[in-house]
This record gives structure tokens, sequence and C-alpha cells, in this order.
């Protein structure tokens, strides 16, 4: 929100008020400032510098030895057939699936809840929407830790899918891909022995027939937890955005006989519409940054299928020493993110000159995930 | 409901009900159960196993009821593993971060909304722009500024990099601006100087805002995890969340071991669980207005 309210203008009560102020102002800021320039700007600028050398973490990055290589880091990781742009790409493509299922999913899974909880006659509102919103306030850690039990190979997933007849994967050591799963079961390819066509070369270095692999099984187990995790925060702000509408425009709507259905289509969801952006956009930034996860239940195993460029990053420079080729992998995902920001950013604020400025926008603290 | 968002709801008109309604209605029950079933079984099972002996997880890893009840796997978290430890330092972390964040970020955020001091403006937009900023892409910047100032590895890494939030500032500064002036004007013919004014009078009004920051600020310091990640590699300095990762990763990882890890992970859940039935209000209002930025 801009700055809609101003400080009251008060006349100088006596000489060098103003002054007085301005001093003051920056003492209550100073501590915040100091902290945020030293531990936010001035990182990112030395991991800038990084980024363009081969330094191995040892000593300071800033002494003369350590070699200045340029955009060389930049460039390996996407252009020279080497490992690092193997292990970069692959990471972009389990991301990009991840991406790809865990937004939607979230969005539709916390519209629905939202939908039924804020219905008016449904008795123990509160109890449903703690319930869905409680695994948002949890320990990523625990939750990954529980859901490695969960997804074990005699685990509660498997004894349920027992339950019914099927015989579950082992969850965590299955590379396959689950595109590859479903084009093998309807025949149309098989995933032990794919078409050559496909194999034989691809953007990138990776083949198409890797692009076109889907999540592994592995991977789904992550999606499914943090689809789980994040539902009941954006549920609760479709909640507010339900709230938010006024009660007399259902009830203009149901004099004129819509139904419940219709009402849905042609009064709730489009005055949903900014929530929905913003939750898809939100969405986007928060799932191109999945890490605890990763570090705790795989690691990017099995078969780099669970890599993600954050977690990749990390690796790279704090397992391998690399750090010049980490701090560049991070500063691509930033760019990434930061476009993501802007394009939200520019959208909402578009639409608000619209609205004249009165749309509410709501979004969730940003969890460091 | 608690939430800040209680309306009178006029009543539905008239001819609605009947067995329609009814069906939906029963239908969406039926939704919501099961819902609550996959948000909350989990957690069941999570205390269940941890009460378990090792054959009776992996056997009955579905079964709510422990058979036999036992506390080894408590025993063993506190015998065999760090959790002695990482429970001090995750709550001296935790309180030290929570009390910092809640004190500069309102400090901060008062300035923010009512001193009119130059560069003001630019100021709040470099913070909200900061809020933007991926946590994942400064694992490497905030590592280098760690080693550099020669702070790695201590408890002033744990804690000072975060002891302030750029959305925290933020919170308070919107709810400051909602306060009347007009309340500290009686402060100000008295003579009470600026920082007295912020103590004594607006920062006691925020109260509802103070209350929604600490909350939010106690529930993510205890979660934290990859900041602690680059900040420290001494096991001595661990938090329960970085334990809990290095257990899972570690030596005592190879093994299967769930009664023992799920333990751990109910010991990092309880506190946050506790908070978050008292105060659920507060967690909702801090979902919804937190990162109101833009």
């Amino acid at each position: 929100m801009a700055e809609t309210t101003t400080a009251p203008r008060r006349p100088a009560r006596r000489l060098g008020d103003r002054a007085r102020e301005n001093i003051a102002g920056w003492l209550f800021v100073a501590p915040v400032v100091v902290i945020l320039t030293v531990f936010f700007l001035v990182p990112i600028l030395m991991a800038l510098w990084v980024s363009l050398t081969d330094w191995n973490g040892q000593g300071s990055p800033f002494r003369a030895q350590v070699p200045f290589v340029g955009v060389d880091n930049y460039t390996k990781l996407f252009t020279q057939d080497d490992l690092s742009r193997l292990n970069f790409m692959t990471s972009l493509r389990n991301n990009f699936y991840y991406v790809l299922i865990v937004v939607p999913a979230q969005t539709i899974l916390a519209l629905g809840l939202a939908l039924i909880v804020n219905r008016r006659m449904l008795k123990g509102k509160i109890f449903f929407r703690t319930a869905f919103f409680f695994p948002s306030v949890t320990s990523s850690v625990a939750i990954s830790v529980l859901f490695l039990f969960i997804f074990s190979n005699s685990g509660a997933v498997n004894k349920l899918l027992a339950i019914v007849g099927v015989g579950g994967p082992p969850w965590f050591s299955d590379a396959r891909g689950v595109l590859h799963l479903l084009l093998g079961s309807v025949g149309l390819v098989d995933p032990e022995a794919p078409p050559e066509a496909l194999t034989g070369g691809g953007p990138f270095g990776l083949s198409w027939w890797d692009w076109l692999s889907g999540p592994s099984v592995a991977m789904c187990t992550i999606i499914i937890l943090v689809v789980w995790t994040t539902s009941g925060t954006f549920m609760l702000m479709f909640l507010a955005a339900l709230q938010d509408i006024p009660v007399t425009l259902e009830e203009a709507s149901m004099l004129d006989g819509a139904n419940s259905r219709q009402r849905l289509r042609h009064v709730t969801l489009p005055m949903l519409k900014p929530t929905l952006f913003l939750v898809l956009t939100l969405g986007l930034i928060a799932t191109w940054q999945v890490f605890d996860q990763v570090y705790v239940m795989s690691q990017g195993k099995p078969a780099k299928t669970t890599l993600t460029p954050a977690f990749l990053s990390y690796q790279t420079a704090f397992k391998e020493l690399d750090y010049g080729t980490g701090a560049a992998i991070s500063f691509v995902l930033f760019v990434l993110i930061v476009v993501l920001a802007a394009f939200q950013r520019w959208v909402m604020r578009d639409r608000d000159a619209k609205d004249g400025g009165t749309a509410k926008r709501r979004a969730p603290r940003q969890r460091r995930t | 409901m608690p939430a800040a968002k209680t309306r009178v709801v006029p009543a539905r008109p008239e001819g609605r009900g009947g067995i329609g309604s009814l069906l939906s209605s029963f239908g969406g029950y039926a939704v919501l159960v099961f819902f609550s079933l996959v948000f909350l079984y989990p957690f069941v099972i999570q205390v269940a196993n941890s009460f378990k002996t090792e054959p009776d997880a992996a056997a009955n890893p579905l079964s709510p009821i422990p058979d036999p009840v036992t506390l080894a796997g408590f025993e063993r978290v506190f015998v065999d593993t760090g959790m002695p430890l990482w429970l001090g330092n995750s709550l001296l972390v935790t309180v030290v971060i929570t009390v910092g964040r809640v004190f500069l970020d309102s400090l901060a955020g008062y300035a923010l909304a009512r001193l009119r001091f130059r560069g003001r403006k630019a100021l709040f937009t470099a913070i909200v722009a900061i809020i933007a900023v991926p946590g994942v892409v400064l694992f490497i910047p905030k590592f280098l500024v760690l080693n550099q100032l020669g702070i790695y590895d201590s408890y002033t890494a744990l804690i000072l990099p975060i002891i302030a939030d750029a959305a925290g500032v933020f919170i308070m500064k919107q709810f400051f601006e909602s306060i009347p002036v007009s309340v500290e004007e009686a402060a100000r013919i008295d003579g009470a100087g600026r920082f007295r004014i912020f103590w004594s009078v607006v920062l006691p009004m925020g109260r509802p805002a103070v209350i929604t920051l600490t909350i939010i600020s106690f529930q993510s310091s205890w979660n934290e995890f990859p900041h602690t990640l680059v900040a420290v590699q001494d096991p001595s300095l661990f938090t329960l969340p970085r334990g809990l990762a290095d257990l899972v990763s570690g030596s005592l990882g190879t093994g299967s071991q769930y009664p023992l890890k799920l333990g751990a992970a109910v010991l990092a859940t309880i506190p946050v669980a506790i908070i978050f039935v008292i105060f659920q209000r507060y967690f909702i209002r801090g979902a919804n207005e937190g990162a109101d930025k833009g």
C-alpha cells in the first residue's frame, strides 16, 4: 500500500523541530537499516563478485590470488557441454515440473476449501479452518521427517494402497518420470526402450526424452507434501476475499434467479480474481525456491530427479566448494524470481489504478521455504 | 469467528432449504471431514508412532494406538542425540530473535509511519524491495558476510542477521498509521520526547500488532532452517530443525529408527502447535496482512 496516510503537518513550535525529527527518525530506523544493509545488501554485492571468480572458499574472496573468470560461471551453466550444465538443466527441468503441478494444485485445493468453509450454515467453521491451516505453521523440517515415514516402503501410504490392492512404489528411490510411466501404461512408448528420435539429442545437453520425463515418483512425494502444507495459507487468503464480497451482491443475484453454480461462476469467481492472481504469482515465486524439503528428504536423489536450482546452488558451493558456480546459479534463480515478483507487482499496480486503489490485496508473510 | 472479520449476516431469503440443500450440506460435510483427516491424520501418525516400538511402527504405521506404548524413542532422543542442546539453543535463539524483532521492527515501523525524516520514502521502498528478496539466493551471500565479519559459527551468526526483518517493519508501519495522531498530542504537549512517546503511548496502543508480530516471529524463528545451515556448522550450535535434519541425513538416519526421529519431530512441533491453538487468530491475521506489500 502506498503512502496513503501522511503524518500530520504541525506548525513548528520551535526552531530546529525539523532537524530534531530528522535525527529521531534516523535513530529509530538505524538498527534495522544497519542489519538489512549488512546482511542483505552487502552480501548480494559480495556474491555477485564471487560469481565472477573461481573462489574455493579459502581465505577472503577479495585476495589477488583468487582467479577472476568473468562471466564464465554463467556461460558454463548454459553453453558448455559438461556436468555443470547437465546438473543445472536437470534441476531446472525438475523444478519446472514441480511448479507446473504444485501451483495449480494448491490453488484449486485452497479455493475449494475456502468455498466450502465459507458456507454460512456450516457448523464448526473454526475447527475446519484451523485444521487446514495447521500444517502451514509447523516446521518444514519436522514435516519432511514425517513424510519420510509416511511414504517409506512399508509406510502409511503404501499400507493404504495395499488395502485397495495396489502395490505402492519405493517412493524415495523411484527415479522414473511420471509422464514416462503414463505414456508407457497407454502403450505409446516403452519406458525401458525409449524411441531413438527422443534420446538422440535435445536442447542444453538434455535429451528430449529427459526433458519430457515429468516429475519423478520421488519428486511426487515432495509435491504432495508442499501442496498439503501451503493450501491452508492460501485458503485463508481466499476466505478473506470471500468475506469481502458484499452480501447485497449475492442477494441481488439470488433475486435474479441465479442458482448456486451460476452465482459461483458469475459473481463469486470474478470477485476473487485479484486474490486468484495473487495466489498464483505468490505460488510461482515460492515454488522456484523449494529447498528445505529437498535437503531433508532426498538431497537431490534418486538419479538427480529431485535436484532443484536452490539445492544445487547450496550443494555446489558448500559441498563441492565451487563457490563461483554456486553463486552464479543463485543469481540466475534470483533474476528468475525477481522477474516473477516484478510481473506480479506490475499487474497488481495496473489493476489498482483502474479500481481507483480500492482493491484489497492480501498476502501471506513470505515463508522461507 | 475469532478473526477480526465478524459481520452481521442477514437471514437468508425465504424459500431455501429442502432436500437439495440438505444433500449439498451433507456432501459439504463429507468433503470437509475427508480433508480434515488428510490434514490432521499425519500428525496423529506422528505422535502415535513416536510412542511405538520399532517393529510396531514398521508393521502398523497407520494405527493411531501404540502397542505396546513405550517411551524408548523419546529416551533415545534425549540420551543418544543432541536434543537437550538443540532445545536449549532453539529456545535461546528464538527468544532473542523474537524480542529483537518486535522492538526493532516497531521502532522502525513507528518512524516510517509517523516521523517525517528525510529519505523516509526511499527507505520504505527499499524495505518493501527487501521483502521480495528470495531467501534461498542468500545462502552464499550470507555465508560470505558472516565469514568476513569473523562471526561464522557463533550464536551471533544465528541471531544477528535475522533479528530485524523487513516484513515485520512493514506490518508495524501499517498498524501505526492506523492509530490516530491525536493520542500523541497530549504527550507531546507534556514535553515527552520522541522515544518516550513511542515507548509509553504508541507501543502500548499497538498491542494487537505487537502480539501478531511476536507470534509470527516466534513461529518463524523456531522453524528457521536454511539460515542455520549457512550460519553454523558446529553441532553444539545446532537448533532443533538443524539437529533434526542432521539426525535424518546423518549416521542415525541410515536405519529406519522412526520412533526416535518422529519423537524429535514431535518435540519440534509441540511449541508451535501450542502457540497456534491459543493464538490462532493472530496467525490468521498475520497470514492475511503480513506481506500486504506493494
